[in-house]
């Protein structure tokens, strides 16, 4: 292992990501430049005014526009990259699915922030939560180093020639994003070097192999068919994924799996998290266990593709497992990642008590006392002194 | 929490160099090889408006990401806050409390109950405004902190600004902001 000592820099979520543009260097940035855009993308802007980086910079007068210049450039062979936020990635969605569909690896950060109404911009996953059906890979992030190392690692999983899927990494807007922590970054030479050349692919605009790219299908044309092979490239986006993360641990010492297990190995109770709060609930664990209880964390990594099989292994010899989301499925069993989790127990014929949380709404904060009430509620569950509610149980709210 | 975390709050208006100042506590934390983090409470960003932010510096690597509840430094850049705004919420036992006044603390103490806190008083904007030449009490403040917490020594503090603001900014304003944070560091009063 060749590990970098690297100097710490100060830095923010937002300025790692644009840290991380800059040394990969793609060909083309299109993006929306208005808010509610973040400043990823504003201090990429800054690194291609002072000539930092050799890329083609295209502002859209959209997010939808943004995208759809995000699919031509990709179709073209470019290497393309961009950012959204929020509302902002509501308006793209549309085409997102038309960028799945295309086999385009773009690689794009989400910032998750809160969709409307009422008008509200701080942090919740409801954004990417939008597009879990759109055909994207999507990777979450805690920090920004997390957030760092997945765009760097986005480029050998999503142009994978088995995987050929857009990706998005996601991180806790404002708490991550404007919040300035500790980063260790590669050198620009290590992360080309990382990332490597793209895989040749058809493309448009080469006259000598034209192919046809995004057309109408016809009334009985190979939609149903097209949309069975991006579910097979998502399956294989699974091993893609950690042979990735396996390589990238060679270079850095950073460990990254699909799920990001905490005492886990003799847990009892166990609480499945994204994003920053991921990290109060280790702290959590670690008082807990210090009093004999056995808790301990999964840390969500890889939303799309979902990987089943290691949520059930995870969660095998767990009594009560607690499921916090921090975006609402309105008038669906629960939240998004508790669906996914308590699907993956019964597909693989376990049935551990399960409760879902849903936390953070619209960037309501989540203070360390809420994540130890979620764990003594798993706890008396667990002990038989509660029953498991069936019904969301909502973290932190006023009023009710 | 370990007795090595050290949890700021910073309490000023918009346009007074709070989160600039959160941010050079934090790079000092870097240097001495400590972990930190720091993040305004956001909201709509108006010049004037109060506003608050967050440092934490720990000899431990840092996973909790909500706000301080229970600060154990506050710094205070606009002294008219006070009246406004109950500055010591959450304060943690004997936590320091430092505000940009040309008052004393005992001035302060006889129009407002601090409870137990150890209260300190320094002329930040005085100082600024004769040093920099601007009412930007936010460097003088770092100076103060240096001195009230013993988390970096003066010449550190003034090592960090040479290296940071010497790529930025003339001569003159560097030296000023030097001259800045030597004064505030030697005139914080208790």
């Amino acid at each position: 292992m060749a590990q970098t000592e690297a100097k710490t820099l100060a830095i923010t979520g937002n300025g790692a990501v644009s840290l991380a543009m800059k040394q990969v260097d793609p060909d083309v940035v299109a993006a929306y430049p208005i808010t509610p855009q973040t400043d990823v993308v504003q201090n990429f802007s800054q690194y291609v005014a002072n000539g930092d980086v050799k890329a083609e910079f295209v502002t859209a007068e959209s997010e939808h526009s943004a995208m759809s210049a995000c699919i031509g450039s990709a179709a073209a062979g470019a290497r393309t990259m961009t950012a959204t936020s929020s509302a902002g990635y509501a308006l793209m969605v549309e085409v997102c699915f038309v960028a799945a569909s295309m086999r385009l690896p773009i690689i794009m950060t989400t910032v998750n922030r809160a969709l409307s109404g009422p008008i509200n911009i701080h942090c919740d996953h409801s954004d990417s939560m939008l597009g879990r059906d759109s055909g994207w890979l999507q990777i979450y992030n805690e920090d920004a180093q997390e957030a760092y190392d997945a765009t760097v690692m986005s480029f050998p999983i999503a142009e994978h020639k088995d995987v050929r899927l857009p990706l998005m990494n996601m991180y806790d807007g404002f708490i991550i994003s404007g919040a300035i922590g500790p980063l260790k970054p590669l050198s620009a030479e290590q992360v080309q070097e990382f990332i490597g050349q793209a895989p040749d692919y058809p493309r448009l605009l080469d006259a000598k192999n034209p192919v046809t790219m995004g057309p109408f299908d016809g009334l009985h044309g190979w939609y149903f068919e097209q949309k069975i092979a991006q579910n097979i490239a998502m399956d294989n986006a699974l091993d893609v994924i950690q042979d990735t993360y396996d390589r990238f641990y060679e270079l850095t010492g950073r460990r990254y799996e699909h799920l990001m297990k905490y005492r886990m190995d003799d847990a009892e109770i166990a609480v499945v998290v994204a994003n920053s709060a991921a990290g109060n609930a280790r702290a959590i664990v670690d008082k807990l266990r210090n009093e004999g209880i056995k808790a301990g964390v999964i840390k969500l990594r890889t939303f799309r593709p979902f990987p089943v099989k290691q949520y059930a292994e995870a969660l095998a010899d767990v009594k009560v497992v607690g499921v916090m989301d921090r975006a609402d499925s309105f008038g669906a069993p629960g939240g998004p990642l508790y669906m996914e989790v308590l699907t993956s127990l019964y597909q693989e014929g376990q049935c551990a008590k399960a409760v879902n949380f849903i936390y953070g709404l619209g960037g309501r904060d989540v203070f360390p006392q809420n994540i130890e009430d979620v764990y003594r509620r798993l706890d008396a569950i667990a002990k038989g002194e509660q029953d498991a509610p069936r019904e969301r149980v909502y973290v932190n709210t006023k009023g009710m | 929490m370990t007795s090595q975390l050290t949890e700021v709050r910073w309490h000023a208006r918009g346009g007074q160099g709070a989160v600039t100042a959160a941010k050079m506590v934090a790079e000092l934390a870097v240097e001495r090889g400590k972990h930190f983090q720091a993040f305004p409470e956001y909201g709509p960003e108006r010049s004037g408006a109060p506003i608050v932010a967050f440092t934490r510096i720990s000899d431990e690597p840092i996973q909790t990401y909500s706000p301080v509840e229970h600060p154990n430094v506050i710094l205070v850049l606009d002294p008219t806050l006070i009246s406004s705004i109950d500055v010591v919420e959450g304060a943690s036992e004997q936590a320091v409390v430092i505000v940009n006044t040309e008052q004393t603390p005992d001035d302060i103490k006889k129009d407002h109950d601090f409870g137990n806190v150890r209260l300190m008083t320094v002329a930040a904007s005085k100082i600024a405004s004769e040093t920099i030449g601007r009412n930007l009490p936010n460097t003088p403040m770092v100076g103060a902190v240096a001195k009230a917490t013993g988390l970096f020594g003066l010449e550190e503090v003034q090592d960090h600004m040479r290296q940071s603001f010497g790529k930025k900014f003339s001569e003159k304003v560097v030296n000023g902001n030097l001259e800045a944070v030597r004064r505030a560091f030697e005139e914080v009063k208790e």
